[in-house]
């Protein structure tokens, strides 16, 4: 375990939900970080997103739970600078956000799209562990702290789709890491 | 010299820009602006040409250069630039695929005075994508527009979103 990821049960793998799904256009709850669905949760979410190539973190209503949770894992990503490895927070709330940047980010409930997104490159986020419900605050930079809006963005209903730079800032896929 | 607008469809292969340009170049037009790029196979341009050359002699020379293509040439007035109506804001709607998406949502935004810049749409397994730059005049009531977005895309089942276009930091 590192200091963010606490001892989890197995994992399952769950089927990633697409867009136009309406779990993802909804506002997920708040939810209790000590019920053990919730832990069970954690662990799928770590489980789906370590088979998914290229995944850099996941939400709960992509696998069809509208619950204000999510996982980010962005080790060894060549965009990464800050890593806090693999992690999952419960009902996370954004604290501080500055020097915006745009980048380019796709997402498994959009699979074949990617587009340019103006996000802050240095963010604070605070939440809850599951399982002890520790409340935490990460504070991380560049493609983490990109990751972590977008899965942000998730939990209010919103994908990145809906933050797109301009009418030619959306691309055809081209690369699965 | 007078403005042509010409238009060219039609099966994507290469060499159609070439093609076409070339035929363009060789009766002294010049390409003033241009729009080219490929619509579910289809290759489309969208050019503003500025030649002596009369609108049907330039469309008899095309025509029989790419035959596999649809060529359209007519007279453009030479009209200045319209200036811009205010500040521009993005617009995404995107969800499932349905007729009526992209007239419902430009409906209501002309409604408003808003001026469309630009717009793609993209079709993606199910998930229909459109994005939008929209130019509102300076009184836009922006949150009632939001209101109101947020209407017709539920009552056409799409999510829809209108943010401030990032201005670039030079």
């Amino acid at each position: 375990m590192n200091g963010l990821l606490p001892d989890l049960p197995v994992g399952r793998v769950l089927d990633v939900v697409r867009a136009p799904d309406p779990v993802l256009a909804a506002r997920c709850t708040e939810v209790d970080p000590a019920d053990p669905h919730v832990v069970q949760l954690a662990a799928d979410l770590l489980a789906t997103q370590r088979v998914s190539p290229g995944c850099v973190g996941l939400a709960a209503n992509q696998v069809g739970l509208g619950w204000r949770v999510f996982s980010v894992d962005v080790t060894s990503h060549p965009k990464a600078r800050t890593s806090h490895g693999a992690f999952v927070l419960v009902n996370p709330v954004l604290v501080e956000a500055s020097r915006n940047e745009r980048g380019r980010e796709g997402c498994m409930s959009v699979p074949d799209l990617t587009g340019d997104v103006k996000r802050a490159t240095r963010v604070a986020v605070r939440g809850m562990l599951p399982g002890s419900g520790e409340q935490v605050l990460v504070e991380t930079d560049a493609f983490e702290a990109r990751a972590l809006q977008h899965e942000l963005d998730h939990l209010d209903g919103l994908v990145f789709l809906d933050r797109v730079a301009g009418a030619h800032a959306v691309f055809a896929r081209r690369v699965y890491l | 010299m007078p403005l042509l607008a010409v238009t060219v469809l039609g099966h994507d292969r290469p060499g159609i820009i070439a093609d076409v340009t070339g035929v363009l170049a060789d009766l002294g037009g010049n390409l003033e602006d241009s729009s080219m790029t490929r619509l579910r196979g289809h290759f489309a341009m969208t050019l503003v040409v500025r030649t002596q050359v009369p609108a049907p002699v330039v469309q008899a020379e095309l025509t029989p250069a790419v035959p596999d293509l649809v060529v359209a040439v007519r007279d453009l007035p030479d009209e200045p630039a319209p200036p811009s109506t205010g500040p521009c804001w993005v617009l995404s709607v995107h969800g499932a695929d349905r007729p009526g998406i992209v007239s419902t949502v430009t409906h209501l935004l002309a409604s408003y005075g808003g001026n469309v810049t630009d717009l793609t749409t993209r079709l993606s397994g199910e998930l229909y994508l459109l994005v939008a730059e929209v130019e509102l005049p300076e009184a836009t009531d922006v949150v009632d527009l939001q209101r109101a977005l947020a209407g017709v895309a539920s009552g056409l089942g799409v999510e829809a979103t209108l943010r401030p276009a990032e201005a670039d930091v030079l």
